[in-house]
């Protein structure tokens, strides 16, 4: 009786998208929607400030630490090409500049921070410019915070020779998905806070 | 090795009803099997009985608020303790009743609807459940845990959307609204975790076979609701962040006096909460869609259009928020575009009612408890659309604004909607998660003594609203022609109360002395009657495999299985696999 239900299985091949792409794919969807959030924040209280320090007062445009958070895509992607073909040695290498670059850009966003802080008196709570620079900023550095910690317990585990292309090359491929998209919202943060909220003041 | 397994599950024919599984006793393991669970299934049935709590704590909550209505200038409950049980309640059944409930509605049904054996990430699916749950304690913590304005323990009083610059440091002093925003924040990662998990699983686990558009409507809808819960919760806790810098740290965001801005509070709150309705509702339209065609003894109507009406819903609520801001001086042009929006979004609903109708139309329509439920469903979800579209024309808000009118609206949504929908739910699935059959007699009486007390509540309460009875009073003075609707609405608080004694007896009985149920008790369609009751740890024994949308009246019906009337494409290679087995 129940062989009248053919098995599809002999002619379907059955495949099915990657449980960690999947999961991640949607991470990376609901933290955009989070950022969104406090983008719109940022420029619908462009220009509200009542009281100075304003942007124009005091922000330059980090130009070199982008250079290095942008690099640093590039670098974990020669460092994934080096995993996929087996190549610790210069896997290692390429992903210990990634961490690098990255701690890098926190080095100026901490110097930026404190200049901020302790010579020009911007605190979050000084204005609004304050509270939504800080609030935006300060969120995307804590994400790159944890991604340096991902990427840091990866090259840690490789260099106790832990790391293994076969059980591990999709598990780094979605720490380079996290840290790319860390860097792609480093681009919007970039344009709202350093280029559209500087512009905005000089109309 | 895998291939050969399932080459003998197909040779045997699919895990049929006869012994197969192993039963698994609801209490095997013990305190500890529960506590340190990652099962789908026991996370699932913790997230629902969690929430039925918080639904009864809550509905206290809202009897003692229609006690105080019933009579004009009644003082049985103080002014400060209302404000605090509106706040509450609201909060508690969108947070800790609706939300949790779907969640456990998803994390039972969806591994066993495509056939899996568990959860993607169960262990995630155990952080989501337990961070829920500590989150909805430390909400209720605030109750002894927070020295608030009137310098005793108090909770949050700010309203359920609480609103700035209400809750700024100068109006909401001491740390009840802190306990709300943390409390939901964590709550919301909860949900998050557990959205992620039903996205996932429902794309990457499914058992051969199981194509996208063979997935049970309820998976389906799951998948809508967990996309729009990771869409619009960020809104909320974005919102929640601020408003904590904001108190802690001394920012500017909701703070008029320093240039922040109290309708922007307003704007982040409303893009999570109206697209948070439709999160609460997908999963009562899920529900109703698998049990309707079971009990019409037909196959859902319009499947496809079903699947697209849920997408396009879930799109269209995301652009509707400012409904909610009709009355705050939106320009002209905001006006009209959320209006219409809004008016757009009743097109996928009402085909959504419409295939429900179709499905029952010449159907064989059986009327057992959860089917009884879902027509009320049908009704009072009608009711609660169409009082949506009244309050959608601008003009019509402006005057119905924050009145009792808009009160009627949503407790159609949420209760005749949605409660109603879980009711459903429950009396279909109980007998799959326990074994045993809730009863039929109690069953009826619960709906019709709920069904009159609820209509009763909440239908006058539209007029009220119409005669100008404001939200969130905390009494009103005697000859403004509200007295008798407010007192109906307070008796209906009685037959609703009686209605759920009948349920809450029903389910503890039930576990004991209902009746067995078997694996299959309403002669069902979908895959998780195909496992015993309650199911095994692996759900299956073997992994199953689908050719149609409804592999259980395959099996049932081999001369005349679903997929003879799929696609001519589909039918082809199963007719040809056939001869070539």
């Amino acid at each position: 009786m129940q062989t009248s239900i053919p098995d599809t299985s002999d002619i379907v091949e059955w495949k099915l998208p990657s449980k960690r792409k999947v999961g991640m794919a949607c991470l990376i969807t609901t933290e955009t929607a989070l950022f969104c959030i406090f983008v719109v924040a940022y420029i619908y209280n462009i220009d509200k400030s009542f009281i100075g320090p304003y942007p124009l007062d005091i922000l330059t445009k980090p130009w070199l630490a982008s250079f290095f958070l942008l690099s640093s895509s590039v670098t974990i992607y020669f460092a994934e090409v080096a995993f996929h073909k087996d190549n610790i040695g210069v896997f290692r290498f390429w992903w210990g500049i990634t961490i690098l670059f990255g701690a890098i850009f926190l080095a100026f966003t901490a110097y930026e921070w404190y200049e901020f802080i302790y010579h020009h008196g911007l605190t979050i709570s000084t204005n609004l410019f304050g509270a939504t620079f800080y609030s935006l900023v300060g969120l995307h550095a804590s994400h790159v915070i944890v991604g340096l910690g991902l990427l840091t317990t990866v090259f840690v585990f490789s260099l106790l020779g832990k790391v293994d292309k076969a059980a591990h090359e999709e598990r780094l491929m979605m720490i380079s998905w996290y840290w790319h998209f860390v860097d792609a919202i480093w681009i919007i943060v970039f344009t709202v806070v350093y280029v559209i909220g500087l512009g905005k003041l000089h109309q | 090795m895998a291939d050969s397994h399932l080459t003998t599950a197909t040779a045997k024919g699919f895990p049929v009803a006869e012994a197969h599984a192993e039963e698994k006793s609801l209490w095997a393991g013990g305190i500890h099997g529960w506590l340190f669970t990652v099962d789908h299934k026991r996370l699932g049935i913790l997230y629902i009985c969690s929430g039925l709590f918080f639904f009864l704590v809550a509905g206290v909550m809202a009897a003692l608020i229609r006690l105080q209505l019933m009579w004009p200038r009644a003082e049985i409950i103080e002014p400060e303790v209302f404000n605090r049980f509106f706040t509450m309640h609201g909060t508690t059944m969108v947070f800790l009743v609706g939300m949790p409930i779907i969640a456990g509605m998803a994390n039972y049904l969806v591994p066993l609807q495509i056939g899996t054996r568990d959860m993607a990430f169960p262990r995630l699916n155990a952080f989501g459940f337990w961070i829920f749950f500590f989150g909805s304690l430390l909400l209720y913590f605030s109750y002894i845990g927070a020295p608030g304005l009137y310098n005793k323990g108090s909770a949050p009083d700010v309203g359920w959307f609480a609103y700035a610059p209400l809750t700024s440091r100068a109006f909401s002093k001491g740390t009840s609204t802190d306990y709300w925003a943390l409390s939901i924040l964590l709550t919301g990662i909860g949900s998050i975790a557990t959205a992620i998990n039903v996205i996932v699983t429902a794309f990457c686990l499914r058992c051969k076979g199981m194509t996208l558009m063979r997935m049970p409507l309820f998976v389906w809808m799951s998948i809508v609701m967990a996309f729009l819960m990771i869409l619009a919760l960020p809104a909320l806790s974005a919102a929640q962040i601020m408003l904590l810098l904001d108190r802690y740290l001394g920012a500017a965001f909701f703070d008029t006096q320093a240039g922040g801005s109290a309708t922007i509070w307003m704007h982040f709150f409303w893009i999570f909460g109206h697209p948070e309705v439709y999160i609460l509702i997908m999963p009562g339209f899920a529900a109703a869609s698998e049990i309707i065609p079971v009990f019409s003894r037909k196959p859902i109507f319009g499947y496809p259009i079903m699947v697209a009406a849920s997408v396009a819903i879930a799109f269209l609520s995301l652009g509707v928020w400012a409904h909610h801001m009709f009355t705050i001086g939106l320009p002209p042009l905001g006006n009209t575009f959320f209006a219409f929006a809004t008016m757009v979004i009743a097109v996928p609903t009402g085909i959504k009612i419409f295939n429900w109708l179709g499905t029952m139309w010449g159907g064989k329509i059986r009327l057992q408890t959860p089917m009884l439920f879902c027509i009320a469903f049908l009704f009072q979800f009608l009711i609660a659309g169409l009082t949506g579209i009244m309050l959608a024309v601008t003009p019509f808000d402006w005057q119905l604004h924050d009145s009792y009118f808009v009160v009627a609206h949503f407790h159609y949504v949420l209760i005749g909607g949605l409660l109603f929908a879980i009711f459903a739910t429950i009396y279909y699935w109980y007998p799959k998660a326990t074994g045993r059959m809730l009863s039929e007699t109690l069953g009826k009486w619960h709906f019709w003594v709920f069904m009159i007390g609820f209509n009763l509540t909440f239908g006058p309460q539209h007029i009220a609203g119409i005669l100008g009875m404001p939200r969130r009073i905390y009494t009103y003075d005697a000859g403004r022609g509200w007295e008798i609707w407010n007192q109906l609405s307070s008796i209906g608080v009685i037959f609703q109360a009686i209605g759920l004694l009948f349920f809450v007896y029903n389910l503890v009985w039930a576990l004991y002395r209902g009746k067995k149920a078997g694996d299959d008790p309403w002669d069902a369609w979908t895959l998780e009657w195909t496992t015993t009751s309650p199911p095994p740890d692996y759900n299956f024994e073997t992994d199953p495999v689908v050719n149609s949308r409804r592999p259980l009246w395959d099996i049932k019906h081999p001369n005349d299985p679903d997929w003879h009337h799929d696609d001519p494409e589909m039918f082809r290679k199963s007719a040809k696999t056939s001869q070539h087995p």
